[in-house]
């Protein structure tokens, strides 16, 4: 079997695995970052959003051993120093979930919108989660919740400017 | 999904000599259509020969006033490029419409039209624009590229290496999603060129098609009024539980009107 070598969330790992293992079956199974849901396997529903190499991408259909050298993170990663992160924080704010499996996703997604766009309207939100579904909230506290976590973390960054 | 060997060369040389040396490899890009196949086991490959890491077949760059796209370039990059923007925003805006964000982070231009489905977006961008497609054999023209439903004139062993568009004087894409998973229930690309207008068709048919009709149509007064008095016909379209025939010939119209629209 094949060896891979990533860094997930800041730390090198590497584990053995068939060709076959989706990257979130790593993750979760090889890792136990079980963070990272599973929610349909056939690339609708963006539960398995995880970020490689900067970019969002559905970590049930990509291999593991394509993401051999790459930087992931995964929504373990976001909180730093034990302080959850604005997106997160936002969520738990604006009731931006449910029964809470679509969220690691949502946040996520999210999260690379707001490193490509600081200031994005509620169309552009709604627009960008397109490949994440949610079958409880009907999605305005969501995206209520993004646009939150823009306001915040623009504030920040005004703030340590 | 079946297990496999897997594969990530560096150079076009070591991917041909994997393909010859394993009759049952296949190729693997940004894998948002072929891991769901492996995953159904509608595939079984002895080998997946990953070429994203080829640096050759990867970026965009002007070429003869046109735009030259790599084969593994992603839609993402496509969409985001400020140089597809400039000289082709069209095709900038088609990229932008396929599937979601996280689609368009991994998927690519040569995957996607080495697949072909038949409401995929980029076909009708190809032959929109009269592009060529480039291989590690030969050149294709467009037209003669997209062969039928999931067919293309690709051979065995053949590796769509770039695409190469030329610039026309106006083009616009527009797109009836489905609205579950945004490919093209109907895509009409329409594009004003040097040598006439082309309109073509995804979506509506078992492949992508020019649509003559509204191309005379056009080519006499490049207005979305020109279209009006116009059919086009639901013989051999398309029909499934999204739309009948009628219906996509009736979309087949009114994209088009607003392609043109858009086009200016
Ligand atoms: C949820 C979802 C929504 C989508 N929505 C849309 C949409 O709205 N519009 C749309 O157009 N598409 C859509 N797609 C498909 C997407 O665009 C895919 O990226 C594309 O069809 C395949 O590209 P890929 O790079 O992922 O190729 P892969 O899946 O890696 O490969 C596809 C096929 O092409 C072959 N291949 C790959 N590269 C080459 C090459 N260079 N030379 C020869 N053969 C090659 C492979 O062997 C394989 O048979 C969607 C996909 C998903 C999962
Ligand atoms: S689990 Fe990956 S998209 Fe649904
Ligand atoms: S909160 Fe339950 S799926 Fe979104």
């Amino acid at each position: 079997m094949p060896t891979v070598t990533m860094t997930v969330n800041g730390k090198q790992v590497s584990g053995e695995v068939e060709p076959r293992t989706l990257l979130v079956e790593f993750l979760r199974e090889g890792l136990g970052l079980t963070g990272t849901h599973v929610g349909c396997d056939t690339s609708q529903c963006g539960c398995c959003v995880v970020h490689v190499d900067g970019r969002s991408v559905k970590a049930c259909t990509m291999l593991a051993v394509q993401a051999e050298g790459a930087e992931v993170t995964t929504i373990e990663g976001l909180a730093a120093d034990g302080s959850l992160h604005p997106l997160q924080q936002a969520f738990h704010e604006n009731h931006g979930l449910q029964c809470g499996f679509c969220t690691p996703g949502m946040i996520m997604s999210s999260l690379e919108l707001l490193q490509r766009n600081p200031d994005p309207s509620e169309a552009e939100v709604r627009e960008w989660l397109e490949g994440n579904l949610c079958r409880c909230t009907g999605y305005h506290n969501i995206v209520k919740s993004v646009l939150a976590a823009a306001a915040a973390m623009r504030g920040a960054a005004r703030a340590a400017e | 999904m079946y297990n496999f060997t897997y594969h990530r060369p560096r150079t076009l040389a070591e991917v041909a000599q994997l393909l010859s040396a394993n009759e049952d490899a296949k190729l693997l890009a940004g894998g948002q259509t072929f891991i769901p196949t492996l995953k159904q086991r509608l595939a079984q490959p002895s080998d997946l020969v990953d070429l994203s890491g080829i640096a050759e077949l990867k970026g965009i760059r002007e070429e003869g006033g046109g735009l030259t796209i790599g084969a593994t370039t992603t839609h993402a990059e496509v969409a985001g490029s400020e140089l597809v923007r400039r000289l082709l925003p069209a095709l900038a805006d088609l990229a932008e419409s396929i599937g979601d964000p996280q689609v368009r982070n991994l998927g690519t231009l040569g995957g996607s039209i080495s697949n072909n489905d038949p409401a995929a977006d980029y076909p009708a961008g190809l032959v929109g624009l009269g592009a060529t497609v480039r291989t590690s054999k030969r050149e294709i023209g467009a037209e003669d590229f997209f062969t039928g439903m999931f067919e293309t004139a690709l051979e065995e062993d053949e590796i769509v290496t770039a695409v190469h568009f030329p610039k026309p004087e106006k083009a616009a894409y527009a797109k009836f999603p489905n609205p579950a998973s945004r490919y093209a229930i109907v895509g009409v690309f329409v594009a004003r060129t040097g040598g006439g207008v082309r309109v073509a068709v995804t979506g509506a048919a078992p492949c992508v098609f020019r649509a003559t009709e509204l191309e005379n149509a056009l080519a006499a007064d490049f207005s979305p009024a020109a279209l009006d008095g116009v059919s086009v016909p639901a013989d051999g379209l398309n029909e499934d539980i999204h739309a009948s025939a009628e219906y996509r010939a009736h979309l087949v119209k009114v994209m088009a009107k607003r392609a043109v629209a858009a086009a200016g």
